[in-house]
């Protein structure tokens, strides 16, 4: 009995390694082909010239380039407003802070990785709704906005990734940088921070990730279609991910259809290339430290 | 450490001493202000969604938002059938992934020092940098087509291909929950199952499994929340229509996807009423999955 189960287990354990892997293949390849054949300039300028483009001349009509644009700008502002403040945090919690406020903000940031992002955009929606009720009638969504709702989805990434790694450190470390006179503020800048600064760039890349692929928070806070290249902070705009939802429902030719398939197969290219650096440096960090005896003190 | 009972701040030390010491609470305090931030945007979200759904509870609208019927025109604004739908929708996901999950983790504990092995986790850890909205695509244009045309039934926007979809998606996450657990195992407790004549099978089966069986249990509940709080994939391949399916080849429509649709269209404040409770429940939600984690993760009693 027990020796039947195993063997079943063996072989279930087979099927279903076949089974994810042949769905993967099918998958990629399905997207890689469609993808690859509407990879062109055209699928970025339209039929307006590249250099005109990039030079803010002339926009690009029917192009991918003001959606490229938005998630640039989606990206860096998203990650000025999180990047600073998970980090900081996730300091505060790995060195400052006492057991009681250390598992009460431990739990608040758990809670906040485990939020469906739809909440995340409905928060947004929430907030300018309050807002025109009471001191801002004119408010909107738009850009800003959108990126403040990414930041707060990344900032548990981020919180987390520098926790993880400042703690993970051999006590060793932290030893020998007092036991030099250092303060824990010096402590922490020269010797704790750049131990630990693959596994937390591997946290910011994550998060630059994570931001340039959601989909749910934008479309409650202020993307459109067919928005050109934002002008300010509070103009609506346009996205990669937005841009392949809209595509999937609303294409009219097989031209948009085509370009929708190679802005899904640039997202996913993106988006997977940057999840792969990350746990490169992951592997990284636990190669670096295999070998260092730790002396506990 | 803390500043406060730091011996050199009101001595007649060297000044160079007492500026670090003040600079020591002044980036103890910048620090202990950040991670304040952070907490008060989750209690923001929570007061928002509050701020927003409690007022029909005490005007008595919220029999009208927990009702069976959505027919906005009517003046019908239930959420209950998206309630059910988002559980169909996430159960018959897990349903689909834990066993392949689990499955998959077996192979790739056996074939841990084969190349096969970790090729297959490396496609898994991968699979977490898939965007949902690239699943969505491309289910729309591979799997809705194969199910319309295979059961000749429907438009092929469905419970089953969104459940099919979703259950890729949360497949990762599941996996890398259990690898987890089986990594943290013992060389003793390795030695002592080689040593008694198991197969790795036998080994994942009757000694891992056994003592990893809360990381199980958590796996579990982290699919599940990840199923939950998917929009893309429902918005996009389960069909949308607000009623209680019953065959796989129904329509259905989730609590998140509700939350899109409704505000991507102008609507009437009863609506939005809607839209709020429904993210109440889905806020619930993921801070029980929260809690169950906690407990799972806390040793054992």
């Amino acid at each position: 009995m027990h020796r039947c189960l195993s063997f079943g287990f063996t072989w279930f354990g087979w099927l279903a390694a076949l089974v994810t892997m042949g769905a993967v293949g099918i998958f990629v390849g399905f997207l890689g082909i469609k993808g690859l054949a509407a990879l062109n300039l055209r699928l970025f300028f339209g039929e307006a010239s590249p250099w005109q483009v990039l030079l803010g001349t002339q926009p690009a009509v029917g192009g991918l380039w003001p959606a490229c644009l938005g998630t640039l700008y989606l990206v860096l502002l998203s990650s000025l407003l999180a990047i600073p403040l998970g980090i900081a945090s996730g300091i505060y919690l790995a060195r400052y802070a006492s057991p009681g406020p250390k598992r009460l903000f431990g739990f608040a940031v758990d809670l906040l990785a485990g939020i469906p992002s739809i909440l995340m955009g409905l928060f947004g929606f929430a907030l300018i709704l309050l807002l025109r009720k009471t001191i801002l009638p004119q408010a909107n969504t738009g850009l800003l906005l959108s990126a403040g709702c990414l930041a707060l989805l990344v900032l548990p990434y981020l919180i987390l990734t520098t926790q993880t790694a400042l703690e993970g450190l051999s006590p060793t470390l932290h030893v020998a940088g007092l036991s030099l006179g250092f303060t824990p503020w010096q402590n922490l800048v020269h010797i704790l921070l750049p131990a630990a600064s693959r596994g937390i760039l591997s946290g910011v890349i994550l998060a630059v990730g994570r931001a340039a692929e959601d989909t749910a928070v934008i479309l409650l806070t202020g993307v459109v279609a067919n928005a050109g290249a934002p002008q300010s902070l509070t103009d609506k705009f346009t996205a990669l991910p937005f841009h392949i939802y809209y595509l999937a429902a609303e294409h009219r030719t097989a031209d948009e259809l085509a370009q929708a398939f190679g802005a899904a197969l640039m997202l996913l290219l993106l988006t997977a290339s940057l999840y792969a650096l990350a746990y490169g440096l992951h592997a990284g960090i636990a190669k670096k430290w295999e070998h260092t005896p730790i002396i506990r003190p | 450490m803390a500043s406060g009972q730091n011996p050199l701040a009101d001595t007649g030390a060297a000044p160079s001493l007492r500026r670090a010491a003040r600079r020591e609470t002044l980036v103890r305090t910048a620090l202990l202000g950040a991670t304040l931030i952070s907490g008060l945007a989750i209690c923001a979200i929570l007061g928002f969604l509050l701020y927003f759904s409690l007022p029909l509870v005490f005007q008595g609208q919220a029999g009208e938002i927990l009702a069976w019927r959505w027919r906005p025109f009517q003046g019908d604004f239930g959420i209950l059938p998206m309630v059910v739908g988002s559980l169909l929708l996430a159960f018959s996901a897990l349903f689909l992934a834990y066993p392949v999950g689990v499955g998959l983790c077996g192979f790739a504990f056996s074939q841990q020092h084969h190349p096969w092995g970790r090729l297959v986790l490396a496609v898994v850890r991968l699979m977490t940098g898939v965007p949902t909205v690239v699943y969505g695509f491309v289910s729309v244009f591979l799997l809705v087509p194969l199910v319309r045309t295979w059961f000749e039934q429907g438009t092929g926007f469905c419970w089953l291909t969104a459940g099919l979809t979703l259950s890729i998606l949360i497949l990762p996450t599941i996996v890398l929950l259990i690898w987890s657990q089986l990594e943290q195992t013992t060389p003793e407790t390795r030695l002592a199952a080689i040593a008694l004549g198991f197969t790795p099978s036998q080994e994942v089966l009757w000694v891992h499994f056994p003592q990893a069986s809360r990381g199980l249990a958590a796996a579990a509940v982290l699919g599940f929340g990840r199923a939950v709080g998917d929009t893309l994939v429902a918005l996009m391949v389960a069909g949308n229509a607000p009623q209680i399916s019953t065959s796989p080849l129904d329509a259905l429509r989730t609590l998140t996807a509700h939350i899109a649709l409704v505000l991507a269209t102008d609507s009437t404040s009863l609506a939005y009423g809607s839209v709020f409770a429904s993210g109440l429940i889905l806020f619930a939600t993921a801070a029980a999955v929260n809690l169950a984690l906690r407990r799972l993760k806390a040793p054992p009693p």
